[in-house]
């Protein structure tokens, strides 16, 4: 699948994603520069993490009125897949192709820290390689990822089965003390009613290789790609998740 | 979401200047407001009974008329300048 990856004045998760989707799942990947209006024929478009125009005004704001924005917008909705990761995430809400709002983190912190995430889907392609239930540890680092939206949006998602991942602790239970950020419902990333856009906060590429001691995010990367069906790497290597 | 607009200031024909006054809307946590509320109390600032963290901005714009200004900061504050979900905002004239 070709892939796309739009670069951003101040995006620095960029060589963090490409290195994944093109060494590791060997797909075909570029990168989109901001400024651009078309995306190149990529059918997988990844906003990655970073500190875009060194989240002025409020996280993802700015760039979420990039050029390329409005053909990342034409391909959301068109079906196109669209991944946002941590800065990436914020954009996306930004641009109201995912719904609700980040506030700071509940205690003002940067977090830089691996937390454990529950999937709670396992019928979208992004998930393909893990079942519900599964509790997988990944990196998040942010400041802004105390995820809000009012009550009835945050019933509408639930209701609607947009919650994709959620911070639980390492057993898989939701605990207070595991949503470090105070993300309302514990929510640490959604997609949209179509299931075509996901946003999240953790960093699935900063752990999809067994050199980095970690390879729970592979998964994600690798349903990114593969539309739904299983790749080599990932099956060769056995199930993901635990 | 709440739009304050005062009698434009006199100035030059056709230029305006807003101050947006952007806040944490009431109903949503205010982590920075809270933290320097606590540090207030801490410093011996008995009394102070909420502080609210927000941003302000100072628009100088051309516009056809009083109306046009208003028109064109309403949008650019719910298009940008605040995040209609968790802020408020309000627009005030200012002379230049």
């Amino acid at each position: 699948m070709k892939c796309g990856i739009v670069v951003f004045p101040g995006s620095n998760c960029d060589h963090d994603v490409y290195h994944v989707l093109s060494h590791v799942l060997e797909q075909e990947t570029t990168f989109l520069w901001h400024q651009e209006t078309s995306l190149e024929g990529c059918e997988l478009v990844v906003l990655p993490g970073g500190f875009s125009y060194g989240d002025y005004l409020r996280a993802g704001s700015m760039a979420a009125h990039s050029p390329i924005m409005a053909a990342v917008r034409r391909h959301a909705e068109a079906g196109g897949r669209v991944l946002g990761i941590c800065n990436g995430f914020q954009m996306l809400l930004e641009t109201g192709l995912l719904p609700g709002a980040m506030r700071r983190n509940r205690d003002l912190r940067f977090l830089s820290v691996d937390v454990h995430l529950r999937v709670e889907r396992d019928d979208l392609a992004w998930c393909s390689h893990y079942r519900r239930g599964d509790v997988l540890r990944m990196p998040v680092a942010h400041a802004e990822g105390n995820y809000v939206d009012t009550g009835e949006a945050l019933d509408e998602l639930e209701r609607r089965g947009q919650v994709v991942f959620r911070y639980v602790d390492a057993a898989g239970r939701r605990e207070p003390a595991a949503n470090l950020n105070g993300s309302e419902r514990a929510i640490a990333g959604i997609c949209n009613a179509g299931g075509n856009v996901l946003g999240l906060m953790p960093h699935p590429e900063r752990c999809a290789e067994e050199m980095l001691g970690n390879r729970d995010g592979l998964g994600l990367l690798a349903g990114a790609v593969a539309g739904g069906g299983r790749v080599g790497a990932l099956a060769a290597a056995g199930g993901q998740g635990r | 979401m709440t739009s304050r607009t005062s009698r434009h200031a006199e100035g030059p024909e056709g230029r305006f200047v807003a101050r947006v006054l952007v806040y944490p809307r009431a109903e949503v946590l205010d982590p920075q407001g809270r933290a320097i509320e606590d540090a207030l109390g801490r410093i011996g600032f008995d009394g102070v009974r909420r502080i609210r963290a927000g941003k302000s901005f100072e628009v100088a714009l051309e516009a056809a008329d009083e109306e046009q200004a208003t028109e064109a900061v309403d949008r650019m504050c719910r298009q940008l300048l605040a995040n209609p979900i968790v802020e408020d905002y309000t627009v005030e004239w200012v002379s230049e």
